[in-house]
């Protein structure tokens, strides 16, 4: 992955790279050095111009028709999660929901999640599906309700105020996967057409254009055990490496968990119906059951993303529900 | 280069679920606790030839035993995300059930597409009769690291 250290202040290198170094996902044991990751983009964002500013949200793992514990109601827990992007002191230029957008693709599930989304401010909404969104029929309905404007099996781009933004589909013709490798990972897949597609979209970009890119599942490997990754990742950062700035934005995995690599910035938000355990500590991934009712909305959330400038992209912040 | 992040939260967030990981493990013992009760059908009797590419969604199994779930013949448990037993080993002309005993949704796909649940939420059960022989791989859509297999004999 190339590098722009070059351009970058040695005290904050120092900082991003402390942060590089133990910014392990596993654990809690890391804590005081997410503290560093915030001090310095507190530093940051306070030194930056915010020439060009604008923000938008990403919302995720909205699993309407889940109703079991901890969480026996996903539709209010979603429709409080617009409700809070409504109340956002600037209107988001827009929302992006990362997948799953229904627990069982059920067409009243669709009817009901478009119902809620249809209270939202922001009336642009860029969807791409989660694996519960297609699992039933490959995707047909979703592409019906949310695929307008898409190509191939959902996958879409589009430009805002200088930034490039891509929604991937990775959660379709999922293969079986006991071990790991090719074709036996269990992880999520983009397939050839798509990454075909993607290596034309970007070729007339120049470098310094911010890439932000959306997909359901992790486009970094966060836990093989569990399948939390894409198999042919490697291939689609391999046609953006030579851009400055690269956001990738997941779902899937329902907490938030950021790592950062060279110009790649990775980042998976909170869903709004309810948690997952981080990963291997729990035999199996799945809904954190005994999550005490008043803590559930402490684990929910959404995230607000704020362009700040062409140098240092985004600012994300996470809120939960409660 | 910069990446800038404000992570508000986060510090209070991964401490509450560090803590509720203890909760979680526990609730697995009530999990088993309740599979032991659960009614299942022994039923082995081979029903007709339906030919590879039907689908039979059964939900209707004659329930008169309260025979642990492993014990059963020619059903296979799903449960902690797992398939049980990984490889079931039946004669032609047997129908296999799957029964869903987690509190996430599943599903029973044959590798090939040769056979497929469709949606197999919590307790719901799926039928496929295996007309002929061979060894038939299957994976659950939702959770691809979930794997099973039937022989037939």
């Amino acid at each position: 992955m190339s590098n722009k250290v070059k351009e970058v202040p040695e005290g904050q290198e120092m900082q991003r790279r402390s942060f590089l170094k133990c910014m392990a996902w596993a654990g809690a044991g890391v804590l005081w050095v997410m503290n560093a990751g915030v001090l310095s983009s507190c530093t940051l964002l306070q030194a930056g111009s915010r020439r060009g500013k604008f923000s938008f949200v990403q919302i995720s793992d909205s699993h309407i028709g889940f109703n079991k514990e901890p969480n026996p109601d996903a539709t209010k827990t979603f429709g409080e999660a617009v409700n809070r992007v409504n109340a956002l002191p600037e209107t988001p230029a827009f929302l992006i929901h990362t997948g799953d957008i229904t627990h069982l693709s059920k067409p009243e599930q669709f009817d009901t999640a478009s119902q809620i989304l249809k209270g939202a401010k922001s009336s642009q909404i860029y969807f791409t599906p989660g694996e519960h969104d297609v699992f039933t029929d490959d995707g047909k309905l979703y592409l019906e309700r949310f695929g307008k404007n898409t190509q191939g099996n959902g996958w879409q781009s589009f430009d805002y105020d200088g930034v490039h933004f891509i929604g991937l589909v990775n959660v379709l013709n999922l293969k079986q996967g006991s071990g790991t490798g090719l074709g036996g990972s269990g992880f999520g897949q983009l397939g050839q057409d798509q990454l075909t597609w993607l290596e034309k979209d970007v070729k007339g970009l120049s470098n310094s254009t911010p890439i932000v890119v959306f997909a359901h599942i992790p486009l970094w490997t966060i836990y093989p055990d569990w399948g939390w990754g894409t198999e042919d990742s490697a291939q689609a950062l391999s046609f953006l490496k030579r851009f400055g700035s690269i956001s990738v934005l997941n779902g899937h995995i329902h907490q938030v968990l950021q790592k950062v690599e060279g110009n790649v910035t990775f980042h998976t938000a909170r869903s709004t119906a309810f948690p997952q355990p981080a990963p291997g500590t729990a035999p199996a991934p799945g809904p954190l059951k005994d999550v005490p009712a008043d803590k559930v909305r402490t684990l929910l959330g959404l995230t607000e993303v704020t362009f700040v400038n062409n140098t240092s992209p985004l600012a994300l912040v996470d809120s939960t529900l409660a | 280069m910069l990446n800038t992040y404000k992570i508000l939260g986060l510090i209070g967030t991964l401490t509450v679920a560090g803590l509720l990981i203890t909760a979680c493990t526990s609730s697995n013992a009530t999990q088993s606790d309740r599979k032991a009760l659960v009614k299942v059908n022994p039923s082995s009797s081979p029903t007709a030839s339906t030919g590879m590419s039907k689908m039979n969604m059964s939900n209707s199994g004659t329930a008169n035993s309260k025979t642990h779930q492993s014990a059963a013949p020619n059903q296979v448990t799903i449960e902690n995300f797992s398939f049980a037993p990984a490889t079931l080993t039946v004669k032609a002309g047997t129908k296999v059930t799957w029964i869903n005993h987690d509190d996430v949704p599943h599903t029973v796909d044959e590798n090939d597409k040769r056979f497929r649940s469709g949606t197999m939420d919590t307790d719901d059960q799926y039928s496929y009769t295996f007309s002929s022989p061979g060894t038939f791989s299957y994976f659950c859509a939702l959770h691809p690291k979930m794997t099973g297999q039937v022989i037939v004999k």
